[in-house]
């Protein structure tokens, strides 16, 4: 197993000491890990486990069972893909289907140049400008599979640097 | 606990308030179906839906395992409605399942084929996808076979239970929901003590024990000179697997069948334990006069070896440095026995049937192999491995006359060795013989009682020779843990600890026969409350009977120190008798 640094075990341990008081503190305690690192792998499972006495298998189960944990970090741009059922009969599953294409990889996969990550969404609230698609928090309305290219692009310009 | 008023079937009964409608049902009369519900609810999440009742005034049919029963509440198993549902749920739980049946190794213990059979499934009535299977093979002791798996939960309970911090979980979603260790990982890298423990309440062949019976049979068509051991606890159980009661003890037929299963020799397991004690006696008594680490604690239980290298890396100095009993008559098997009757060790393939599953992991340790390269143990049946082996070969066991083990250089036991398969009884076997060596006589009462029991954990003071010797005894990995976290936190007020894996010691291991109340009509209701009680008191019957009650006393153990071992901690018995510990990381890639 890799080794966390110091100051990463120390970050773990006081956001464990947060919920102490709770009863049931694991989600909230993975909530946090999740807002802070973009990502919850074994290694942090286990420093979870040893601070609370809940097993990893238990915690492993509640990281694999909400879609809003990773065990993997994430690309630096995660496209986020809405699949509702207003996006899905706009034809939401062609412009997922054209991301994948173009970076080579399937959604819930992170590119291995670590920039993209595309991630199937269930409704996002915005039918009313179906397919939407959203990268790290912008909204992109009415995007049709010709627009997909053009999209990825403007991302792989800024490759590196700040959205 | 007051009472209320339910109908079942229309008929009145009176209650205890706050039960399952499965569990008031059960006090009833009624078996419900059900896959999920195990041990008074040690699992019950609902999640198989086999056990579906209708209950007047519900919309929708019940879990009755764990809906509790209410004032008036009109309870109706044998709805067509609700046996439609039972049978729809088996069927789907069919689906998803392998169903290779003849070969499964539940075949015959085999609860999903039990209630397919209550309920009246009917083949392939629902085709399409199956859930990607992982098949665990990599450990020497446990398969995992996923596509067997029903995710009741049963494991995850009783791993969870049994040792406070469960090794299995469910993870994923939906359909590609599976149990196992985090990540789906093998139990190889898992923090996994393989005592299986999830063996023994699995209803299906997704957790199942590695079978070694193809080895024996190998060293015998090879002309190997084949010799069995047995432990203590098998005696107290193997007789279930061929319908007898529960705490029947079979010693004489378990010997017979294994001279007619072609062993060289029968020998017990319990000289290795009487040497154990020569040896862990001798030891405590030296760490207490040279300053060595107290308290020490056993190492007979692979399980706790296990345990304790995983999560107590930093404390294995606490451990006795003895082997367990059958890897210690291995070595004397390939040392001693070897040299009197002038075999070569290489022929010789060492057998030992024990109730354990972590005993398959223990006989492979790199420790455990002499300087010849030979390993002190070659192969590890469990008592269901040894009951099948028997059937087999046509043995009607029931009939076989009673016979002795063989009765050379180590044919002598002691009852002190026989208590060595329940908890508490290590910590007994060696009060006996600490007393003798402190005092030059022996204890009065012979049976220290306040080590006996199934309390988690178990303490006592004795008052030997003058001195006050505080001994501690726990089993399951949850008590371990308590004594682990005072020895680390330096407050341990104890000289002598003893750690078995499994909840009740080695009666209650993972290779015994299944306690499954669903196939066991002729015993009593509450027989998951009362079996380890009857195990154990079978190898307390066998030790009281017994003429020998100390390991000390042991003509045989004398024999062997004076020919061969010279005295117990001698040079000789470190290199064959004693081993080694090694820390490790509980995932490891």
């Amino acid at each position: 197993m890799a080794h966390l640094s110091e100051a990463a075990v120390a970050k773990i341990n006081e956001i464990c000491d947060r919920y102490v008081s709770e009863k049931t503190p694991l989600i909230m305690i993975l909530s946090d890990i999740q807002k802070e690192y973009g990502y919850i792998p074994l290694e942090v499972q286990e420093i979870v486990s040893e601070r609370t006495g809940i097993s990893v298998a238990e915690i492993y189960g509640v990281v694999t069972f909400y879609s809003f944990f990773s065990l993997k970090p994430n690309g630096k741009y995660v496209i986020g893909c809405c699949l509702g059922t207003a996006c899905y009969v706009k034809g939401a599953q062609q412009v997922v289907d054209k991301f994948s294409e173009i970076l080579g990889i399937k959604p819930g996969e992170t590119t291995e140049d670590g920039l993209f990550t595309i991630d199937a969404l269930r409704c996002i609230g915005a039918c009313a400008i179906a397919p939407a698609v959203t990268i790290n928090g912008k909204i992109y309305p009415h995007v049709a599979v010709s627009d997909v290219p053009k999209i990825v692009e403007e991302y792989r310009a800024l490759g590196g640097a700040e959205a | 606990m007051s009472k209320i008023n339910i109908k079942i079937e229309g008929k009145p009964y009176q209650v205890d308030e706050g039960l399952t409608i499965i569990d008031a049902a059960r006090n009833c009369g009624y078996e419900i179906p059900s896959l999920c519900d195990f041990n008074h609810g040690e699992c019950n999440q609902g999640s198989c839906r086999v056990c579906l009742v209708e209950v007047k005034g519900m919309r929708s049919l019940v879990a009755s395992c764990v809906h509790p029963v209410s004032e008036g509440m009109e309870i109706s198993i044998s709805s067509p409605k609700a046996a439609a549902a039972r049978r729809t749920s088996v069927e789907l739980l069919l689906s998803n399942h392998s169903v290779d049946c003849q070969q499964c190794d539940k075949n015959g213990r085999c609860e999903l084929l039990h209630v397919a059979k209550l309920t009246g499934a009917r083949p392939g009535m629902f085709q399409g996808e199956k859930t990607p299977v992982t098949v665990d093979e990599l450990n020497p002791s446990i398969v995992r076979d996923t596509s067997k798996c029903i995710l009741c939960g049963r494991c995850v309970a009783r791993c969870k239970n049994a040792h406070g911090l469960g090794v299995l979980g469910f993870e994923n979603r939906g359909f590609n929901a599976v149990v196992g260790p985090a990540g789906n990982r093998p139990f190889s890298k898992s923090p996994c003590i393989l005592c299986g423990q999830c063996v023994s309440v699995c209803p299906t062949g997704a957790l199942m024990l590695k079978s070694e019976i193809d080895k024996v049979d190998e060293a015998m068509a090879l002309g190997r000179h084949v010799i069995v051991q047995t432990a203590p606890a098998v005696r107290a159980a193997l007789g279930e697997e061929f319908g007898m009661k529960i705490g029947t003890p079979v010693t004489g037929k378990m010997v017979a069948a294994l001279r007619r299963l072609g062993f060289e020799k029968v020998y017990d397991t319990d000289f290795g334990a009487d040497l154990t004690i020569m040896e862990e006696g001798t030891e405590l008594l030296n760490r207490m006069k040279n300053g060595g680490a107290l308290p020490m604690i056993t190492s007979c239980s692979p399980g706790w070896i296990n345990f304790c290298e995983t999560y107590y890396a930093d404390q294995l100095e606490h451990l006795s440095s003895c082997k367990s009993p059958h890897q210690m008559q291995g070595a004397i098997l390939k040392s001693y026995y070897a040299e009197k009757h002038g075999i070569d060790p290489k022929d010789i393939f060492v057998v030992s049937i024990m109730p354990c599953t972590a005993k398959k992991f223990e006989k492979e340790r790199p420790q455990l192999v002499n300087k010849d390269g030979l390993k002190d143990v070659d192969a590890v049946l469990t008592t269901r491995e040894l009951g099948d082996m028997i059937k087999r070969s046509g043995i009607v066991f029931n009939k076989l006359p009673d016979e002795d083990f063989d009765q050379d250089i180590m044919g002598e036991a002691s009852g002190a060795g026989v208590i060595f398969g329940v908890t508490g009884g290590v910590m007994e076997a060696a009060l006996r013989t600490v007393y003798y060596i402190l005092t030059g006589k022996e204890h009065g009462a012979i049976a220290f009682t306040s080590v006996r029991g199934f309390d988690g954990i178990k303490e006592a003071s004795i008052e030997i020779g003058g001195q006050i010797i505080n001994v501690a005894v726990a089993h399951g990995m949850k008590n371990a843990r308590v004594l682990m976290d005072e020895i680390r936190e330096g407050k341990s007020k104890y000289q002598f600890i003893e750690i078995m894996g499994c909840p009740g010691g080695c009666i209650n291991g993972g290779g015994q026969p299944y306690v499954r109340p669903v196939f066991l009509p002729n015993e009593d209701p509450d027989i998951l409350d009362t079996y380890m009680q009857k195990r154990a008191a079978a190898l307390y019957s066998e030790d009281q009977r017994n003429t020998l009650r100390q390991s000390h006393n042991n003509t045989q153990i004398q024999q062997l120190y004076k020919e061969f071992l010279g005295e117990p901690n001698s040079h000789k018995a470190h290199e064959l008798l004693h081993t080694t510990y090694a820390g490790r990381e509980p995932f490891r890639d």
